[in-house]
């Protein structure tokens, strides 16, 4: 617990010097500036005021942007440690292969999680300063969403990081995947639904593998209890489910993914060369 | 102590530790040497419990692989390369300290006869440092642990002279363990050895004892006469710590007893101006 622990602390301290989160950090400040300053807090769309139509606007941007970031950085910098000599080293000294790999994911989870949700939590109190009501229930509920899509992501990171042998390979399976997500998000299965390929329900299953499209979706229903924005898949997805049970499945299929993910990572990493 | 028994380590189709054998027993200081690709960072590795090998390696009784931790907590080891560590220098030592279990105060005290300040680079990123500074502060958390076994790959590559005169006294008081020197030259370290293990190919080709034992921790008295002054030789023996005359003529000093063989290394550069070359073991000096 000790190594874990202090491994978990290293990382953290470690990555914050880091340039990737600095701009990473900057990113997500930055969008928060700009919906302010342009004023989308006192806009009004299809219902939503104030904080409620920035935050949407704010989760559909990180949506865009975290996953790919946390794919790059994470597996960019453990690749890269490898490659650099810095598992050489470090591995030398008496810390468990779990402690070391566990107490990194976790130090990265935290680094990665942070800045997003800080940043969230600033434009709300930010609004709140300016008079605006905030909705903590949706503040809570796009935080804990965050919290799972960048976990969910992070133990992708980490799983390709324990595969690839180079940076280079690691990131190019990075950059694949983040892509053939996004590809699933719309386009694919858009395309699949109207060239008739595929029976509905088996489009709205793939659909509901993507972790982007579980984001989006949970992200939806909370202003969207019947999922109308989905169109029809909305009847597939409220009868299999529920509202509920929609909302339970967005939060534990991420995390029980990421949590695979990691897991298949750490055991391909306790059994193979370490440097 | 450690016992290596048909050890084999491929990577793909490519063989590079071939059913090797060897033994270290308590106290053995010995120099691996052989060539790029021989096998010697591999056999480390193997040893630290890094990479996943065939055959039977055992450290203390226990597994590099299987007990690593058990292991480790018994080997240091300093890399050939400073890895690019961010963190500040301070944070480094905390963490190498926590985990290994050792005092911090003993890996600072290593590094400050290193002749490391501390105060003034504790909070600057270990990535920032010199190579020389770097490779201090990664001897002193390996020489500064309670550890029976010492691994170093090129140890002195990056140390001026006289921090190299200090790691050589650190080595005389620490004789009782066992050390693995990596280099790709004897010359480099034969100074610090009583064995010589040289791998080709993956294999032992050769074990020998240096008769020649010297006491790392030997000084040797230096005393260099030249025929005029050059400017790029007083630079150079001043790193060496040796002192002139007003002239810059007669040149006096001690080198560590190691460091003979790189000193006539550096002396060779100069041979057009040198006129006298007198070494000597400094206690046979004082004796005199």
């Amino acid at each position: 617990m000790k190594g874990f622990l202090h491994t978990a602390r290293l990382d953290i301290s470690e990555s914050l010097r880091a340039r990737w989160f600095l701009l990473y950090a900057l990113i997500f400040g930055a969008i928060v500036v700009l919906l302010f300053v342009f004023g989308l807090s006192e806009s009004r769309v299809r219902g939503f005021t104030g904080l409620s139509r920035m935050l949407v606007t704010y989760i559909q941007l990180s949506m865009a942007i975290m996953p790919v970031f946390v794919l790059m950085t994470t597996v960019r910098s453990l690749a890269g440690d490898r490659e650099a000599g810095i598992n050489e080293y470090m591995l030398s000294l008496p810390v468990s292969l779990s402690a070391w790999y566990w107490g990194r994911f976790v130090g990265r989870f935290v680094v990665i999680f942070l800045p997003v949700f800080v940043a969230m939590l600033g434009a709300a109190l930010w609004g709140a300063l300016k008079g605006a009501a905030v909705p903590m229930g949706q503040l809570a509920w796009y935080s804990l969403l965050l919290m799972v899509l960048s976990y969910c992501f992070l133990g992708m990171g980490f799983l390709i990081s324990a595969i690839a042998r180079t940076t280079e390979m690691a990131q190019s399976a990075a950059l694949l995947i983040w892509l053939v997500f996004l590809l699933f998000l719309d386009l694919i299965l858009l395309g699949l639904l109207i060239r008739g390929q595929a029976a509905p329900g088996l489009v709205v299953g793939i659909a509901l593998l993507n972790p982007l499209e579980v984001f989006r979706g949970g992200a939806m229903i909370l202003f969207d209890p019947q999922l109308l924005m989905l169109g029809p898949s909305a009847y597939l997805i409220l009868d299999l489910f529920g509202r509920v049970g929609f909302m339970a499945y967005s939060v534990l299929y991420p995390l029980l993914l990421g949590s695979a993910l990691a897991l298949i990572g750490f055991l391909k990493f306790r059994r193979g060369d370490l440097p | 102590m450690i016992r290596i028994e048909g050890l084999r380590k491929n990577f793909g189709k490519t063989t590079v530790l071939d059913a090797l054998d060897l033994s270290l027993n308590a106290g053995d200081r010995t120099a691996l040497i052989g060539a790029n690709g021989a096998g010697k960072t591999t056999l480390i590795r193997c040893l630290l419990g890094e990479y996943t090998y065939q055959g039977t390696v055992l450290v203390n009784g226990a597994a590099p692989r299987s007990q690593r931790t058990a292991v480790l907590r018994d080997i240091s080891f300093v890399p050939q390369l400073p890895p690019p560590l961010k963190m500040p220098v301070d944070v480094l030592l905390h963490y190498a300290a926590n985990i290994c279990a050792a005092p911090e105060n003993d890996m600072r005290r290593v590094g400050t006869r290193l002749g490391l300040d501390f105060d003034e680079i504790g909070n600057r990123p270990f990535s920032k440092l010199s190579g020389g500074q770097k490779q201090k502060i990664l001897i002193a958390i390996a020489m500064g642990r309670p550890v029976k076994t010492l691994i170093m790959d090129e140890p002195t590559a990056n140390l001026d002279p006289r921090a190299r005169q200090v790691f050589f006294d650190i080595m005389g008081e620490q004789l009782d363990r066992t050390m693995i020197i990596s280099s790709h030259r004897l010359e480099e370290v034969t100074g610090m050895v009583n064995r010589v293990v040289e791998l080709d190919h993956g294999k032992v080709v050769l074990d020998d004892k240096v008769e020649d034992v010297a006491d790392p921790a030997a000084r040797l008295r230096c005393h260099l006469g030249l025929k005029k002054a050059d400017p790029a030789f007083a630079r150079t023996m001043g790193e060496w710590g040796l002192d002139t005359d007003a002239q810059g003529i007669d040149w006096r000093g001690e080198i560590a007893g190691p460091d003979r063989l790189r000193f006539l290394g550096t002396l060779t550069r100069y041979a057009g101006i040198l006129r006298r070359i007198h070494i000597d073991d400094a206690r046979n000096a004082e004796g005199k």
